[in-house]
């Protein structure tokens, strides 16, 4: 069996990153297995610019901002295999991946980094009565299509959810000459970025409906057209809302899920809330040696961070295999109020360097609410927001010296309190 | 006198909703904006509002069957369909290299369309 001392699986922006890290900290015998026949992952796709404001100070589109990494990774000599799809890994580390020219490989790892991005929510998880006619697609798929193959997934559409991809496709497709009827949102918010409901909808007059969604798919073998209806407070339909709207393809936005079925057949302990693996401070799972970033992690809205964080998972993973051992004990960290979930969510304060970066979502829409994190239930620390949203991440840095103070610290909590919306 | 306009602040989560309107000696007064970057954000969207186009096209002979471009400056909004226009039917041949120049000099702005990645020859 061959060995090698870092193996990451998937080489969008959190694989690559994390090889160029894992490098710079000394480690050469390092393997990316990358199931497309390209490196750069989703980002190939992303031809909208936007990418890499807080990295690069200017903004590139998703190809753009991954060739700053690939020319990065050639430059190092990183080795890589595409074409190559990792079926299985252990506890152990033992990872096995297939590729047509070597077939199946088994390859012992000293570390390995999980970067398999996420993937859309499927559509039977949706609800909707109505037949399954053809016409129906995720709007990552729209946008595989139109970008990558170069094809047009129909003349009349209606979106359903305001998610970022759906929000960017309804203009894609509107400059294509489609004719993009409506985005429908279920909740009485976004969970697209403003700046992509100003320049993807406003600018083009497409209409979001808040509080609505489909609630019944028409046509056989073709759609042909669907239902709308207004939802209650309780996102059910209300009778009598409902109209009829003609349209040739319907895209779904309605949310991305980390891609962990790997990480499952490793055991690593999965957080319920994000769908992706618990990790402590160094990004570590529940299982030693192996590490996570990236949006399978949890999902990401921002490259860069993607970026960042996979840096850590980099030196991290080099530090495992280098053997630097990691004393103490570990502290947990709770979403408390208003907090869906952190990450990490536990830390072990002796490998804090100068800050620790706890990233979050919120529960709901807060204004004027303030985010609170807590030592041993004692508010440490308190910061005011003018808003916060479900749909953008939220951080906040905890220095070193805070843990220093509080040599027996055992749960760290971030909640937020006061909130006019309530 | 130029009618009112409604806008949304992108320079932040809050998303100002901003109200532009001009005095008959045509000076701009904005309102509705949390801090300074609302005001220059409404006066340059409603003076000259420029955008960056982005799309992709299809590659005669690549490894890759498309090619991602975008414009190598912004341009006017209102310009926007025209240069869409001119990439209808447009096939450009591999090998491309980032930031080969795709169509110059669009509708007449000084600015061109470039490609944004490699692709190689099949
Ligand atoms: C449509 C869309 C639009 C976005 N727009 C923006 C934007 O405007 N600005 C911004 O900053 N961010 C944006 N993002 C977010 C950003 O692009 C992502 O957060 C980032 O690409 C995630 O990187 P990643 O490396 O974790 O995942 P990915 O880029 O998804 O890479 C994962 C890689 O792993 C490979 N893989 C998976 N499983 C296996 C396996 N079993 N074996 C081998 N390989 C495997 C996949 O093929 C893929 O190449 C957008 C994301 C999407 C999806
Ligand atoms: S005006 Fe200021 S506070 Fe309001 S959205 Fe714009 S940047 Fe944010």
């Amino acid at each position: 069996m061959e060995y090698r001392d870092l193996v990451i699986i998937g080489a969008g922006p959190a694989g690559l990153a994390a090889a160029i890290s894992a490098y710079e900290q000394g480690i050469r015998d390092i393997l990316i297995l990358e199931r497309e026949n390209f490196l750069g992952g989703i980002l190939n796709q992303c031809v909208h610019n936007g990418f890499g404001l807080h990295t690069f100070h200017e903004e590139l589109t998703g190809p753009e901002y991954a060739s700053r990494y690939i020319d990065k990774l050639s430059d190092l000599k990183i080795e890589y295999m595409l074409e190559t799809m990792v079926i299985d890994i252990s506890e152990m580390r033992n990872v096995i991946a297939i590729n047509e020219k070597r077939g199946v490989m088994e390859i012992q790892a000293g570390a390995i980094i999980l970067a398999m991005g996420c993937r859309e929510r499927p559509r039977g998880a949706l609800n909707i009565p109505g037949s399954r006619p053809s016409g129906i697609y995720s709007a990552g798929t729209a946008q595989k299509f139109v970008n990558l193959d170069g094809y047009l997934p129909g003349r009349e559409i209606v979106i359903l959810g305001s998610g970022d991809i759906g929000l960017i496709m309804a203009r894609r497709l509107t400059l294509e000459g489609v004719n993009v009827k409506m985005v429908l949102e279920i909740l009485p918010y976004s969970s697209g970025l403003k700046r992509n409901i100003v320049q993807c909808l406003d600018d083009y007059d497409i209409p979001l409906k808040l509080s609505h969604t489909v609630t019944k798919i028409h046509g056989s073998e073709r759609i042909e057209g669907v239902t709308v209806s207004q939802v209650d407070e309780d996102l059910m339909p209300i009778p009598g809302t409902e109209t009829y709207v003609s349209c040739d393809a319907l895209l779904l936005s309605v949310g991305l899920i980390p891609e962990n079925e790997l990480s499952r057949k490793a055991n690593v302990t999965i957080n319920p809330k994000t769908q992706g693996p618990i990790v402590n401070e160094r990004l570590e799972t529940s299982r030693p040696g192996i590490f996570a970033c990236g949006n399978v992690l949890h999902v990401h809205d921002l490259v860069d961070y993607v970026s960042e964080e996979a840096a850590l998972a980099g030196k991290n993973a080099a530090d495992f295999i280098k053997n630097v051992s990691s004393e103490g004990l570990e502290v947990e960290i709770f979403a408390g109020d208003g907090v869906r979930y952190t990450v990490p969510n536990k830390v072990n304060p002796i490998n804090v360097e100068k800050y620790l970066p706890v990233r979050f979502r919120v529960t709901k829409v807060f204004s004027q609410a303030t985010v609170l994190v807590e030592f041993d239930n004692l508010p440490v620390h308190k910061k005011k927001k003018t808003i916060m949203t479900p749909g953008e991440m939220e951080q906040v840095f905890l220095p070193k010296s805070w843990f220093t103070e509080r040599p027996f610290l055992r749960k760290i909590t971030v909640r937020i309190e006061g909130d006019e919306n309530a | 006198m130029r009618e009112s306009q409604k806008l949304t602040c992108i320079n932040c989560p809050m998303g100002c909703e901003l109200e532009v309107s001009f005095t008959d000696s045509g000076e701009i007064i904005v309102s509705g904006y949390k801090c300074l970057k609302g005001l220059d954000y409404a006066k340059k969207e409603v003076m000259n509002p420029t955008r960056t186009i982005t799309s992709s096209v299809p590659v005669v002979d690549g490894e890759m069957a498309m090619v991602s471009i975008r414009t190598d400056r912004d341009v006017p909004k209102k310009l926007i369909r025209d240069c869409m226009m001119l990439l209808k039917d447009m096939k450009v041949n591999a090998p491309i290299s980032a930031g080969d120049i795709i169509i110059e000099n669009i509708c007449g702005t000084g600015v061109n369309f470039i490609a944004t990645r490699s692709v190689r020859k099949k």
